[in-house]
């Protein structure tokens, strides 16, 4: 019953306080609001990212490498021994990942996994007395097709044309540009170990990525066996996964089993990952502090009613209300602030998704027009909801408490 | 209705002494012994200053005393919580003060409502009617809709006077209650509490300035100084 008549007093209270009311209200709203669409920009943001990074590399990579070098095999003999062994080099080995064809085979044998056996390497490619040092990829375009984006990012010619023309190669298209290099030219492909083949540019690709698209080269990995002077080697295999979530830990796994460095696309983005975390604090950072100044707003509404209304407070507590009572009908206002806030913050919050939806980016060498990635979800909802909420619960503990302490006689005595 | 309610006194103070712990303390009232009856109708009278509001505090258990003890219907108060204090002043208690003290933001209706909803002994639509019997009795039923502003001041001391009653006490305490009425007025209150006491039996304490309103109780307390100069029956 005295919790109807807390409310009651409550509302009438903050209605007769009407522009105040609205203003703390509207606080409220826009912090909810800004924190919504930009959480849904965020978020949206960071998952298409991660998409990216997903599309335009394999979800794993084992590489010809060991992530500690062999131990000396002194080491391996006297296991328990005092020894010291100074000056010494890590054992050379034929580089290369032994058995790549089998372990291709066992791996794609998996459902919804592709795995490619690639081999890397660097060449000089020269043309018309110019030259540009370039990464070269060998690899199968049947498979690559779906491991990275490369063929979606097709200009001229494609990645499957290496298939039908001997010694074909795909070029990006600053390489291209840089070398005056046009589809169906012959250009020379120089080996670090000084072998020297001549070479057709079947297809001219652009991502957007200035690293591919100036320095790297793809051809069949035959191909690149033989420039490099590697018959038979594959010194990559890559692999995409249905679940890239789990990437980490097959990565792990397959380590474990073969020995080979395997690094799954969350290690190699490692630092990237975490500045979304550093993006998600910022974010945050600034929606809490759009709170705390309408928590002020609030704060300050309470705090002034709370002034003003020390008399009105004296004779409710003479009539017999008590403390508690007083308390709640001011944490109540605070109550409705936040949640009036919360809902308008909702619309306004939509309002404004409604808008950053409809803005359009032409990024110049992109042909279709970009939109902002959104991702609009209850969390973003929930959580400015509960921002509001407990901020302005918070914001009107204070004077609540306060108004609560008020000893009737002081405020009658003095006003008589 | 208690059989010994007769005897025991209603109210009653027994070496009462307030002191307010300012720089220099202040003695609002010293040494008060005093034993009001149910159904009594008292004026407390004196000099400005000389302890008569101060009085009217201890006597309503809006203060408590530095010194000695306050009962309430044979109960020694002293060791009550503010809740619990503030639980006798909601049942037993009604104050009317020299400023009507009501609540802008509410109807004249609502005003005396509130008590009887925090007390919450009778339903919505008892206390709707209760109200309005109130406002009736006091001749402003018809302004039960219009917020205490819009109201004379004589009305807004009937309101006043009208929610002091809601929850029914057996004591009203007023404290100059015509203090800021015109004279029409000020006969109108006068009578309300003379009638408050002879026809409903309620105990009744009023500290008033006014010699007319004093000389209508049958009983008069005289301050000076903090202490009970006087207490006469006639
Ligand atoms: N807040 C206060 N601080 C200090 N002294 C006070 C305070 N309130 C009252 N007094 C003093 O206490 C004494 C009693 O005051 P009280 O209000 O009870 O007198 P009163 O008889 O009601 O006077 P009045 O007829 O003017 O209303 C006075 O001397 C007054 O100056
Ligand atoms: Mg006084």
């Amino acid at each position: 019953m005295f919790w109807r008549v807390s409310i009651g007093i409550a509302a009438a209270q903050l209605s007769y306080r009407r522009r105040q009311t609205i203003v703390s209200t509207l606080g409220v709203a826009l912090g909810v609001g800004f924190f919504v669409a930009t959480s849904a920009l965020m978020s949206g943001s960071e998952q298409d990212m991660v998409r990216r990074l997903l599309d335009n590399a394999p979800h794993i990579t084992i590489k010809d490498e060991f992530r500690a070098a062999a131990p000396q095999p002194v080491f391996m003999a006297f296991p328990e021994g005092a020894v010291t062994l100074s000056s010494t080099k890590p054992r050379e080995y034929l580089r290369g990942i032994k058995n790549h064809g089998a372990k291709v085979e066992e791996l794609s044998q998996q459902p919804g996994v592709i795995a490619e056996a690639a081999l890397m390497g660097q060449a000089i490619v020269r043309y018309a007395s110019k030259d540009a040092s370039a990464g070269i990829a060998g690899i199968d375009p049947e498979k690559e097709r779906f491991l990275t984006t490369i063929e979606d990012n097709m200009r001229e010619g494609s990645l499957m044309r290496l298939k039908t023309s001997s010694q074909g190669m795909v070029i990006g298209r600053g390489m291209a540009t840089r070398l005056g290099l046009g589809m169906d030219d012959l250009a020379t492909v120089v080996s670090p170990t000084g072998l020297v083949r001549r070479m057709k540019v079947v297809g001219i690709f652009r991502t957007g990525n200035l690293l591919l698209d100036e320095g790297q080269a793809y051809m069949l990995i035959k191909d690149a066996q033989v420039l490099l002077d590697k018959p038979f080697i594959a010194n990559r295999i890559r692999i995409k996964i249905a679940d890239p979530d789990i990437a980490e830990d097959i990565a792990a796994q397959l380590e474990a089993r073969w020995g080979y460095r395997t690094e799954s696309w969350q290690e190699v983005n490692r630092d990237f990952l975490g500045l979304f975390v550093i993006r998600n604090v910022i974010t945050y950072s600034i929606v809490g502090a759009i709170m705390a100044v309408a928590s002020f707003g609030i704060f300050n509404i309470i705090s002034t009613i709370v002034m003003e209304k020390r008399r009105d407070i004296a004779i409710l507590m003479s009539m017999g209300f008590r403390a508690a009572d007083i308390q709640w009908i001011f944490l109540v206002q605070g109550v409705f602030v936040g949640l009036i806030g919360m809902v308008l913050g909702w619309g306004i919050g939509l309002v404004l998704l409604q808008m950053l939806g409809s803005v359009e980016i032409n990024v110049p060498g992109l042909m279709d027009t970009q939109r902002l990635p959104l991702a609009i979800g209850f969390f973003q909802f929930g959580i400015g909801g509960l921002f509001a909420v407990s901020s302005a619960v918070a914001a009107a503990w204070f004077p609540a408490r306060k108004a609560a302490q008020v000893r009737p006689v002081d405020i009658i005595r003095g006003a008589t | 209705m208690n059989a010994t309610a007769g005897e025991v006194p209603v109210i009653e103070l027994r070496g009462v002494t307030r002191i307010l712990q300012e720089a220099v303390p202040v003695t609002l009232v010293r040494d008060i012994d005093l034993s009001i009856r149910r159904g009594e109708f008292v004026s407390v009278t004196g000099p400005s200053g000389s302890g008569k509001s101060s009085l009217l505090y201890l006597l309503g258990l809006l203060d408590l005393p530095t010194k000695g003890h306050v009962f309430i219907d044979g109960e020694d108060t002293s060791g009550y919580s503010v809740d619990k204090l503030a639980e006798v002043r909601l049942a037993k208690l009604g104050f009317v003060f020299q400023f009507h003290f009501l609540l802008p933001e509410f109807t004249v209706l609502h005003n005396v409502t509130l008590p009887m909803q925090r007390l919450g002994r009778l339903d919505d639509d008892e206390i709707h009617a209760r109200g309005m019997a109130l406002l009736k009795d006091f001749e402003i039923d018809d302004q039960a809709k219009k917020r205490p502003d819009q109201l004379s001041g004589g009305q807004r001391q009937r309101v006043a006077v009208a929610r002091a009653l809601a929850n029914d006490p057996a004591v009203i305490l007023a404290d100059e209650p015509t203090g800021n009425l015109d004279m029409r007025n000020s006969e109108i209150v006068q009578g309300i509490f003379a009638d408050l006491a002879a026809k409903q039996g309620r105990t009744v304490i009023a500290v008033t300035h006014d010699k007319d309103f004093a000389d209508a109780a049958p009983r008069n307390v005289h301050l000076v100084d903090g202490r009970i100069d006087s207490d006469t029956r006639r």
